[in-house]
């Protein structure tokens, strides 16, 4: 991003992907992570991680949904009339999300079953609307594009951070392959037992707050009382 | 046969209640439960709120979905409408009955008790997209409850929510003056807590009714 000195800069089109597309992307993945510091989208972010599988394609789901529909709203910003635009916004985000969830009920059927009722609430996950209502509303199709893809992708690296460590701690395997050797198991003689608190809901609470502490402090926001 | 579907929906509620909370075991509803947590008034006002619209919208959705979604739920218009599937359509519908029905519990609310209007302000408009209210509709058509099962459910998990939102702002005044590291503050501490609380909720799955 440093301009060369000999070369003064020319007044033109700004470039396709410059220092703001650049922004829209990376912020949200460490400095305006839109779970630990937007404190959005958690809704949906603890019950899908219990295995890695499942949360893989909950994080595909996401960042499909979220990206479109940032796009499709900043398409459609100047003709949404403001007192109803959330009900727009809505029908949007829901619109998308059924044809995200037709798909994923056309291709990885059984999957789309374990996930049950969290595709469908990916419509009130509030990253879509969060982020279709403060960035969407007020920028391009492709900033909003990157923007939406960047906050998904910032979702669901930390989702995914959850979900393998509940699935090593709470069942020893990651994807279905077995991490913990099996010798090391009590019932094989050695000294390891699962933890079974990770496979239930208290341990994703506890652990989501010790990587929101970790990533808080390396990150340095802190909050006020 | 009356006093065993009683004595069943009881054990429904009680469920929906504490057994299997619909923010502390399925996480739903947590955006506002983090946002409006800070103090106590506030947080019975939206868990008021929440119970208020989740008991109105289980019941009209589960209306919805078998009078107009589900296959053959149109065979009340005649015999070509048998095979009609619309339950695609599930989404756009609930989500628009609930947002309906916000703005007129909001309408209701202002004309017959400015006083409660006044206390909840700014919160109604946010039940909309309060993912416990989708959620225990979703619930309610994948698990095929019946009308009264419905009913129950939406109040039971509402007040569910209400207990855990409550006791965590109760909570969150004491952590005020407590010493937490700075980035465990705020969020961080909050999530702790509430595992605390989770655990504590998971006792209740011992109870047989």
């Amino acid at each position: 991003m440093t301009a060369t000195l000999d070369a003064p800069p020319v007044a033109e089109k700004p470039p396709l992907f410059g220092k703001k597309e650049k922004r829209a992307v990376l912020d949200p993945l460490w400095d305006n992570n839109p779970i630990a510091l937007q404190v959005l989208g958690i809704c949906s972010a603890l019950a899908v991680t219990i295995k890695v599988q499942q949360t893989l394609i909950m994080c595909a789901a996401v960042i499909a949904v979220v990206s479109m529909t940032n796009t499709i709203i900043s398409l459609l910003r100047k003709m949404i009339p403001n007192n109803i635009r959330i009900i727009v916004q809505l029908v949007v985000i829901s619109s998308v999300v059924t044809i995200v969830s037709l798909f994923l009920q056309a291709y990885v059927f059984d999957a789309s079953k374990q996930l049950s009722v969290f595709v469908g609430l990916i419509v009130t996950n509030c990253i879509v609307m969060g982020r279709a209502e403060a960035f969407a509303m007020a920028n391009g199709p492709f900033r909003s594009f990157l923007d939406g893809f960047g906050n998904a992708v910032g979702y669901a690296w930390i989702l995914l951070v959850v979900s393998v460590l509940r699935e090593v701690l709470g069942a020893g395997t990651i994807l279905g392959a077995r991490v913990i050797p099996q010798s090391w198991y009590l019932e094989h003689g050695g000294w390891y037992v699962n933890n079974g608190l990770m496979v239930l809901a208290p341990g994703a609470f506890l652990l989501l707050g010790i990587i929101i502490w970790v990533q808080r402090s390396i990150s340095g926001y802190s909050e006020a009382h | 046969m009356l006093a065993q579907s009683v004595s069943e929906l009881i054990s429904l509620a009680i469920k929906s209640i504490f057994v299997e909370n619909i923010l502390l075991a399925f996480f739903l509803g947590m955006c506002s439960y983090l946002a409006v947590s800070k103090r106590v008034d506030t947080a019975i006002g939206l868990g008021i709120a929440v119970t208020f619209v989740l008991t109105i919208t289980a019941p009209v959705n589960w209306f919805i979905h078998n009078y107009i979604l589900r296959q053959g739920a149109m065979s009340w218009l005649g015999d070509s409408f048998k095979d009609l599937d619309m339950s695609y359509l599930g989404l756009i519908f609930f989500i628009g009955v609930i947002a309906a029905l916000v703005q007129i519990v909001e309408m209701a609310i202002d004309k017959f008790s400015p006083k409660l209007y006044a206390a909840l302000g700014i919160f109604l408009p946010l039940i909309a997209v309060n993912c416990a209210i989708l959620g225990a509709t979703l619930f309610l058509v994948e698990r095929d409850y019946t009308l009264a099962q419905s009913a129950v459910f939406g109040f039971g998990s509402g007040l569910g929510w209400f207990l855990a939102i409550v006791s965590m702002a109760a909570i969150r005044m004491k952590l005020r003056t407590a010493h937490i590291p700075k980035p465990l503050r705020g969020l961080g501490i909050t999530f702790i807590v509430t595992g605390l609380i989770a655990m504590s909720f998971m006792t209740f799955s011992g109870i047989q009714l």
